[in-house]
């Protein structure tokens, strides 16, 4: 038990901090960067609460391809890093204040609420007990079945996406040479040129 | 001491804060918002975990998974767009996107 304590504490801590980090950096690539480190820790935290396949999911998705396709935008975008910083001052005071505001209000909601006692009746899928079905089997028994069509809907999501995505930054540019399978078949014999070529200068 | 569903709820909380924090602070870059986007989205799972593993109910980690699906789509398109931003006008201010302002 007080390893698990230790354990929350230090996810937690260092996904707050790392986060923090996100925001707070000059540099857009270790803003990447610390990404990667809070959601590694988010992954720490839900296999302290049971969820070992969403943890799983959590570093395979996000930090193995959408962290590293935030990594290759800011790479790739040439950006003066220098001019991105200007206005942090003007708007710390606002931002500040907004996230006093927000969080206290979130720490009065959930300060105040108690789980009702009488909630035990409206659980609809209720967790296996652990050591008799995993948690990847007991997600996959309901998602496959109760919520297959969230399922097939999240896999639609995924596709236009994806359909999107390619269409956006799809452009057709001048002076690049393509295989023509069609033509370059249909070349007859008449249509080929041959040129005398001195030794020693190339065409 | 136990770790109860209070604390998960204040990891979440915190991260959510910083995420919100993150939209206003940074006014020039749009990577960093769309960052702050993924962190709002992550303090969101951890709420849903973090009630699913107390309430004994497994939908609220198949919801997880949806909220990462989408999660991760919003940040293909996104970034998509923000290349073809780029490519048109070189900047990716954030102030400087009001063309279509009247």
């Amino acid at each position: 038990m007080i390893i698990q304590t230790i354990a929350f504490y230090v996810f937690a801590a260092v996904a707050i901090l790392s986060g923090a980090l996100v925001v707070a950096n000059r540099n857009p690539v270790y803003s990447v960067l610390f990404l990667v480190l809070t959601f590694f820790n988010a992954a720490g935290l839900f296999v302290l609460l049971g969820a070992e396949f969403l943890a799983m999911m959590l570093v395979v998705v996000y930090v193995g391809a959408v962290a590293v396709l935030f990594l290759f935008v800011v790479m790739m975008l040439d950006i003066n890093f220098v001019e991105l910083r200007q206005g942090f001052v003007r708007y710390a005071p606002i931002g500040f204040v907004i996230g006093v505001v927000l969080f206290a209000e979130l720490f009065l909601v959930l300060g105040s609420g108690i789980i009702a006692p009488q909630l035990g009746h409206a659980i609809t899928m209720p967790t296996p007990p652990v050591g008799q079905v995993t948690n990847t089997q007991a997600l996959g028994t309901i998602l496959y079945t109760h919520y297959f069509y969230l399922f097939q809907a999240a896999g639609l999501v995924l596709l236009v996406a994806m359909i999107g995505a390619i269409v956006l930054t799809h452009r057709e540019r001048e002076g690049v040479k393509r295989q023509k399978i069609a033509s370059q078949v249909a070349r007859g014999r008449e249509s080929v040129v041959t040129v005398k070529v001195q030794s020693g200068s190339g065409v | 001491m136990e770790i109860g569903l209070g604390h998960y709820l204040t990891v979440a909380a915190v991260l959510f804060t910083i995420g919100v924090f993150g939209i206003f602070l940074n006014r020039k870059n749009v990577i960093i918002i769309l960052m702050s986007v993924e962190l709002l989205l992550l303090a969101v799972n951890i709420n849903m975990v973090a009630f699913s593993h107390f309430l004994g109910d497994m939908v609220g980690q198949v919801f997880t998974m949806l909220i990462l699906t989408v999660a991760a789509a919003e940040a293909a398109i996104g970034l998509a767009i923000l290349v073809v931003y780029f490519r048109n006008r070189g900047s990716i201010a954030v102030e400087d996107i009001n063309v279509m302002k009247g």
